[in-house]
């Protein structure tokens, strides 16, 4: 059963700027888990809260190329290639706007010992490149995003991220 | 006639703006894929300077363009897989173009999480191994690959598993060996290797025997070599309880295994009842009857 964890539409016509401050509908598929442990509910909510988190902290950093608005939800290489992106376009003079319209999330695996997650995202947002304040492009993308997710101290962090382009 | 014309009218606007289409994608034509770090160039069309770019979450690159000659990237540019923009300015128009970037085509590293490092002996599934199979650049490689998992001892190979990873992930669970001692947990794919240390420990007690004497007006109660149920011996510093009914007296005694053998000494009250236990495992009860 696809179960609709929160719902609102996108006005597509929207600029977006506007649409920048419309969340993104999540919904979920049923888990197709390897592994021997079941997912509990409270850690499913939890994971959620924070992938849809570092989204959030995403979009913001790739936007204000400000790489430190992502320390709280991503580590390890995820964090590194973030980061290595935004001084990129920080050198560039560009920056990037990835507004999420719609995230489809299935978990994948759950390791016994409860060390990592692993969901498919297939997200569709998107993606406007701006040279200072010009627009440069506007496009939408739709893709397959794979994530692994670790626990630390207070909140699931996103450890991989990556479009399975293959 | 009037129909016609504006027949004919739509149909040369819709002419123009698919001429324009074309016009815009045909600026400048990218290979179909592009393997990470690998060198890669991008045709233009045209005439004049422009700047191009590639854009997405993985990088971002900028080369100023001469159009109509090829834009070459050497290896080792974009090596982060994943989808980008490639955007061509020249002046006030831009093309836009998607490119992918996918995974090199071979192993290089593998993260392997084993858990956990330390366990019993003969525990089913104790063992979890995750491999995630990595390029050159840290790339999640989720072609389908062969991943291996093996636990051996000194002594040789003791298990295996052959799985194929799914979603650039390969996941077994493994069954402790019966004998204590390290055992090395070696993940493998396309000729990469990795490797954990687990200690594995002994179990739980499997029995507890006990035995008592006098010895200098009192009793000296000790237990047998204590080993689990595959044989090894029970650790030094674990804990076996005794502990001495006599009427409506109970006294306990925790005391550590030492060499093998907890012994401990309690008054030798006629007709009392002795008996030990360590976790969950209970031992013989002995009931002293002066030592006839």
């Amino acid at each position: 059963m696809i179960k609709y964890l929160l719902v609102m539409s996108c006005a597509l016509s929207l600029p977006m700027a506007a649409r920048a401050d419309q969340q993104a509908s999540v919904r979920m598929e049923p888990q197709q888990l390897r592994g021997s442990r079941p997912i509990e509910k409270q850690t499913e909510t939890a994971v959620i809260r924070d992938y849809l988190a570092a989204w959030q902290s995403l979009q913001s950093a790739l936007d204000q190329n400000q790489a430190a608005l992502l320390d709280a939800n991503f580590v390890g290489p995820a964090l590194d290639k973030l980061t290595n992106t935004i001084e990129e376009q920080a050198h560039l003079g560009i920056h990037a706007k990835y507004h999420a319209r719609s995230h489809d999330l299935q978990f994948v695996f759950y390791s016994p010992e409860g060390s990592s997650i692993q969901l498919i995202d297939t997200v569709e947002y998107e993606e406007q490149v701006l040279d200072h304040d010009k627009v440069l492009a506007t496009k939408p993308v739709r893709e397959r995003y794979l994530i692994v997710l670790t626990p630390s101290e207070v909140r699931w962090r996103v450890r991989l991220f990556q479009a399975d382009v293959q | 006639m009037r129909l016609g014309r504006v027949g004919a009218f739509v149909t040369a606007a819709a002419m123009t703006a698919a001429t324009a289409a074309i016009g815009q994608s045909s600026n400048m034509t990218l290979p179909p894929s592009v393997v990470a770090g690998s060198a890669f160039s991008i045709a233009t069309n045209g005439s004049g300077k422009a700047v191009l770019y590639i854009v997405g979450p993985g990088q971002a690159v900028r080369r100023d363009v001469e159009m109509g000659q090829p834009v070459s990237f050497a290896a080792g540019v974009l090596y982060n897989a994943g989808h980008y923009l490639v955007i061509l300015a020249k002046d006030s128009t831009t093309d836009t173009e998607a490119l992918d970037v996918v995974p090199a085509p071979n192993p290089e590293t593998l993260g392997f999480l084993a858990q956990p490092s330390r366990l019993p002996v003969g525990v089913h599934n104790g063992i979890s191994g995750a491999v995630y199979v990595f390029d050159a650049y840290h790339n999640l490689m989720t072609t389908p690959m062969t991943a291996s998992l093996e636990l051996s001892n000194s002594s040789g190979t003791v298990q295996s598993r052959s799985i194929p990873t799914l979603n650039g992930l390969a996941w077994a669970e493994i069954d402790s060996a019966s004998k204590e001692g390290t055992v090395k947990f070696v993940a493998r794919v396309g000729g990469i290797s990795s490797t954990r240390i687990i200690d594995q420990v002994p179990g739980d007690p499997c029995a507890i025997t006990i035995s008592a004497q006098p010895e200098n007006g009192k009793l000296l109660v000790q237990t047998a070599p204590v080993h689990d149920c595959s044989g090894n011996a029970i650790p030094d510093g674990t804990i076996v309880t005794f502990t001495e009914t006599y009427n409506d007296m109970q006294s306990t005694v925790d005391v550590p295994l030492k060499q093998g053998v907890a012994r401990v000494t309690m008054p030798a009250y006629k007709g009392s009842k002795i008996s030990a236990a360590s976790g969950v495992v209970a031992g013989n009860e002995i009931i002293w009857n002066g030592g006839r």
